[in-house]
Parts: structure tokens; C-alpha cells; sequence
């Protein structure tokens, strides 16, 4: 019997700590795991006895990276538990910084973690030297999140401005208006991207895999709209925890996550958004995705890369309609009072589906919370793919073999971090 | 382009893993003693957005915890204008993509600031929620001073290149 093993002891360029076991024996892909060995972060624990307003500063905290994402979950679903309904420019205000989020995290994960993967470099620093131009480009894109971060959220990194029923305080017009130039470069950049990966060598390798995101009636989702999938699922978020469940694997600290009915896996993230939602792409995304060779359904992974440059453009487009038709608010937030009750939110984090679930007493204490990070959900489904992909790479020397794993791992851009959860202990006492 | 006289000072660790917090204490030491001479910042060390920094400025020092091998609490102090990085890993950053990654994507890039010092502290307990260690907690008072002697030495060199002129 010949057996191989491919360990990677740390992935590099994936956020957090996490590692990789594959193990072949004749021939045959036997078993695939990604390990993730952070410590638990305790975020559900430590919220339970804090007051509800509390909640957007500590789980913008569980990353550095796309902070929004759990402030926008969190707020959405405390307002659902309280009865507010955000809209007009607040609602706005939310869908910009959103898209802030999205640029700085897709960016990021395009030009230094994911690209030398296809241009056959150990890292951004190494592809820097011979793509110096393409790097810049990358970086003043960046950049350009990152500012939309600074001026909603009060700063780069966890952002401070963001409550239950709104914002601490709302832009004024005329601070965003120097934005909106350096967004109509941005957009150019984005398109420039989008082109420039298309160009990667992909490899043909497809999955038929089931797409979960959100679904909004009119837009492309950020904050809002319904959980569907390819296969029929239409749920509202108060109904996650009857279609999906979370169960504890050895060989990790984050939950995997699973589709109740079937057990089955699932995929969320740029791919899924995209072929749910790829008519409620703006006209210029959907061209471009078009003349890039990206047709409505995309169900190879490796071109994830292209589908993020898409999501880029859609964010640069999407933060300049908002821009220009601004309107300042009244009042920067809607007024909330404390209630009993349980509320329910997901919104689409540059990774995927984020869903959180509060429970609150009449004074505004949490009672309980659920938090279920997108790489959570997606790692049942990133282990599928390394279990059906590398089959189709073993005769590639060891090496290759290795970086083409570490390749199919890098599609996700997994957050591992914030995939790390409570682990919940059962003690007998008797 | 950066005024030629701007002097910023960054340091760069996570707050929560022991030791990594060395070159932010330094930063915070320097804030609460109402430096005025230097603008200083914190940061997680994220690469990108420390390239961001360093291009603002047109002197720079950087202050990071780093593991090398040597004892707890040693002091390096690295030139980065006129030399490269010595072999060490420095902090805890996340993506593995960090302080060494930003300098030398900076010297790729032609965007290494005019002068760019480092001062890395030998750092021994990273553990999640753990103190700095006192060994640790001294040599940052160390560098605290050395960069205030550094940054006097900048200013009267600033101030004869002026009248010189």
C-alpha cells in the first residue's frame, strides 16, 4: 500500500492560525482536514449580561478584518428583537459602510493573499517585485475601504460609530463628496482587477454545490433579504435554527455547520451571492463579469478570485449611488427602547452568510447569543472540495501538490479566527 | 509627499497576547508623557495598513516585539534605511502578514520612508490574555528613552541642516 501524507503545519496567508492534513493511499484521496487550532474566543459567553447597546463595540472585536460585518448582524438583529426598522439614509449609511468593508477585505484577499497562488509566488511580498504596478493598484484600492471605514466608523479598525437603530453620528454631505472622486477611480481600479485575474491559469474543477445566501427583493444582498439557496430553501433569518445546525469535530475548534434536512454541506461567499443574486448585480458588474468569461453560474471555486473582483466593482458602484444621493438625516439613529424577546438577523459578510441570534430580558440584558461565522458554515464544504479536488492534482510533485492544497484552502479566504467558537462542555455531576 | 521634517513613531503588537503588546506600550508610554515631538500612532500591524502609515511620514520608527532566540527583554535597534531585516519573526500578526512583510513590500515598492528605524523587543509569553512579562515591561522603558534621546539627536540635527541653509 503507498501512502502519502500532505501536512502543512501552518497555513500561511490565511487569516488566524489554522493547518492542513490530507492523506492518500493508493492513489485515492482517503481523508481531508483543515485544522483549525485558535483558541476558543468566548464572544457568545461574554455577552450574556451585557446591556443590548453595548453589542456593536465588543463583536466588532472578533475581527480585524471585517468588523462591519458583526455590527451590522448584531444591530440588525437587535432591532428585529426591538421592533426598529432603519430605512431612508441610515439604511443607506449601512449598505456604504458595508461596501467600505467589502473593498478592503475582497482587495486584500485578491492582491496579497490569493493572487500568488496563481502567479506561482510564496507571497504578495515576492509577486511585489515583478507586479510592483498591479501591488500598488491593489493597495491604493484598499485604501479606498479603508477610508469609507474611517469616515462612518470613526476609525479604520473596529469601528466605533455604529448602534442599535443607527449611527452615533451621521456623515455630513459634504464630507463625503471628496469620496465619491476617489470612488470613480476606485471603480476603474476594481474593473482593471477584474481583468488583470481573469488572465490566471484556473483549473477546471467544478462542484455542484449548494449556494446559501441572502436574497434581497431589489439589490444585491448586504443587510438584508431572504435566506435561499439553489435548491429551494427560502427561509427568513428567525428560521436558521431549524435548517441548520452546528456540530464539534475533533480536529477543530470552529463548529461545522450542516443543512439539517440532509446533513449536507453547503457554500457561501462571493460564489453563492453571485449565482443567486447575479441579476441584482449593477449593469456595469454584470458586463464586465460577462466580457471576463464569467457566465451567471460559476461553480469553479478557483475562479472565486474573478467573482470577489466583480463583488469589488459592485461595491465602488454601489457606495457612489449612495454618495451622490445622500440626503443628511434628521437624526443620526432611531430611537430604541428595551424589550423582552428574541431577535434574529444575517447579513452577508465579504466571507459569506453571518447569522446572530440575541435573547434579551425587558431591562436589555442579553440573555443568550449565537454567533455562526460564514467559515463555520463553509468548512464542511472547503474539506469536500480538497477530499474531490486533490485526487486531480496527485501527480504534481510534492511541492505543487502541497501549494495547489493550500490553493483550494485560500479559495474560501477563510477568517479562522473568527471561525473559533465556544466549545460547549457538558459536565455529570451525579 | 510627506513633509520632509514629519516624524512618526508606530507601535505595532496586539493588545491581548502578552509580550506582543511591547511596542504598543511603548507608543502608549510616549502619549501619556504628552510627547509632542513625533506623531504616534498604534497598530495591530496588519501589513497593508502599516505601508499606509509609513507612507506619511518621512522619518519613521517602528517598535515591535520579535522572537529570535535571544533572551527575553533584549533590545534590537535596526536601521532599515541602510540595511535589511535580520532573520526573527516579528509580533503576532494575523495572515502571518505583517511588519516584516510591510517593509519589505515597501522596499519593493520604492516606499520605504526617507529614514525608517526599528526597535524590536525580545518578547517570551504570547499567550492569549497574558501580562507583559517584567523583563519585557523594562526594556520598553529603555526604548522609551532611547527614542526620546533619538529624537532630540533628529531635532538639533534638523535645526543646524536648517541654519546651515
Amino acid at each position: 500500500m503507498t501512502r502519502k501524507t500532505i501536512k502543512v503545519d501552518l497555513l500561511a496567508r490565511v487569516e488566524g492560525e489554522g493547518a492542513l492534513k490530507i492523506v492518500v493511499r493508493d492513489g485515492k484521496v482517503k481523508s481531508a482536514e483543515f485544522n483549525i487550532f485558535e483558541p476558543p474566543r468566548f464572544f457568545e459567553a461574554f455577552l450574556r449580561g451585557r446591556h443590548f447597546a453595548e453589542t456593536p463595540d465588543i463583536v466588532a472585536r472578533i475581527c480585524g478584518i471585517c468588523p462591519i460585518a458583526y455590527q451590522m448582524s448584531a444591530v440588525h438583529a437587535l432591532e428585529n428583537l426591538l421592533g426598529v426598522e432603519v430605512s431612508g439614509p441610515l439604511r443607506d449609511l449601512r449598505r456604504l459602510i458595508y461596501c467600505g468593508e467589502w473593498i478592503e477585505s475582497h482587495v486584500l484577499h485578491i492582491y496579497m493573499l490569493h493572487a500568488p497562488d496563481f502567479l506561482g509566488y510564496d507571497g504578495g511580498v515576492q509577486m511585489a517585485r515583478d507586479h510592483g504596478a498591479a501591488v500598488t493598484r491593489g493597495l491604493q484600492l484598499k485604501k479606498v475601504g479603508n477610508e469609507i471605514l474611517q469616515l462612518l466608523g470613526g476609525r479604520e479598525i473596529h469601528p466605533v460609530n455604529v448602534r442599535v437603530g443607527g449611527f452615533h453620528r451621521a456623515p455630513r454631505k459634504r464630507e463625503l463628496r471628496p469620496l465619491a472622486e476617489k470612488l470613480k477611480w476606485a471603480r476603474e481600479a476594481a474593473i482593471e482587477t477584474a481583468r488583470w485575474v481573469s488572465t490566471f491559469d484556473f483549473p477546471e474543477r467544478e462542484r455542484d454545490y449548494i449556494f446559501v445566501s441572502l436574497r434581497p427583493a431589489d439589490e444585491y444582498p448586504f443587510n438584508a433579504g431572504r435566506i435561499v439557496s439553489n435548491r429551494g430553501l427560502d427561509i427568513s433569518a428567525a428560521d436558521y435554527d431549524a435548517h441548520f445546525e452546528e456540530t464539534h469535530v475533533s480536529h477543530s475548534t470552529a463548529l461545522h455547520s450542516h443543512l439539517r434536512e440532509d446533513g449536507g454541506s453547503y457554500l457561501t461567499g462571493p460564489l453563492a451571492r453571485f449565482n443567486l443574486n447575479f441579476d441584482r448585480l449593477s449593469p456595469l458588474a454584470r458586463e464586465v463579469a460577462r466580457e471576463i468569461g464569467l457566465a451567471a453560474t460559476c461553480r469553479n471555486p478557483y475562479r472565486s478570485i474573478m467573482v470577489r473582483a466583480i463583488e469589488t466593482i459592485y461595491a465602488c458602484d454601489e457606495a457612489l449611488r449612495v454618495i451622490e444621493t445622500y440626503e443628511e438625516p434628521d437624526r443620526p439613529f432611531a430611537p430604541v427602547e428595551p424589550r423582552a424577546g428574541v431577535g434574529y438577523a444575517a447579513t452577508e459578510a465579504p466571507r459569506g452568510l453571518l447569522y446572530h441570534r440575541y435573547g434579551l430580558d425587558a431591562q436589555g440584558t442579553i440573555l443568550d447569543a449565537q454567533i455562526v461565522p460564514p467559515t463555520s458554515q463553509n468548512q464542511a464544504c472547503l474539506e469536500e472540495d480538497l477530499l474531490d479536488f486533490v485526487g486531480g492534482f496527485l501527480h504534481l510533485p510534492d511541492d505543487d501538490l502541497r501549494r495547489r492544497c493550500e490553493q483550494t484552502v485560500r479559495n474560501y479566504d477563510p477568517c479562522i479566527s473568527c471561525a473559533t467558537h465556544f466549545l460547549r462542555l457538558e459536565m455529570d455531576r451525579s | 509627499m510627506p513633509a520632509s521634517d514629519s516624524v512618526m513613531i508606530i507601535g505595532v503588537g496586539n493588545p491581548e497576547r502578552g509580550d506582543d503588546r511591547a511596542g504598543r506600550e511603548v507608543a502608549r508610554r510616549l502619549k501619556l508623557s504628552r510627547f509632542a515631538k513625533a506623531q504616534v500612532l498604534e497598530t495591530e500591524g496588519e501589513a497593508t495598513t502599516l505601508l499606509a502609515l509609513m507612507e506619511k511620514s518621512a522619518v519613521v520608527f517602528l517598535i515591535d516585539a520579535c522572537v529570535s532566540g535571544a533572551p527575553p527583554g533584549t533590545i534590537r535597534r535596526v536601521d532599515l534605511t541602510h540595511s535589511v531585516l535580520p532573520e526573527a519573526r516579528y509580533g503576532v500578526s494575523s495572515h502571518g502578514f505583517g511588519l516584516a512583510e510591510a517593509v519589505s513590500l515597501a522596499s519593493s515598492l520604492g516606499t520605504l520612508p526617507r529614514r525608517c528605524v526599528l526597535y524590536a523587543i525580545e518578547g517570551r509569553n504570547f499567550d492569549v490574555g497574558a501580562p507583559v512579562s517584567p523583563t519585557v515591561s523594562a526594556a520598553v522603558d529603555d526604548v522609551v528613552s532611547s527614542l526620546l534621546e533619538e529624537l532630540d539627536a533628529h531635532d538639533q540635527n534638523r535645526h543646524q541642516t536648517c541654519s546651515s541653509a
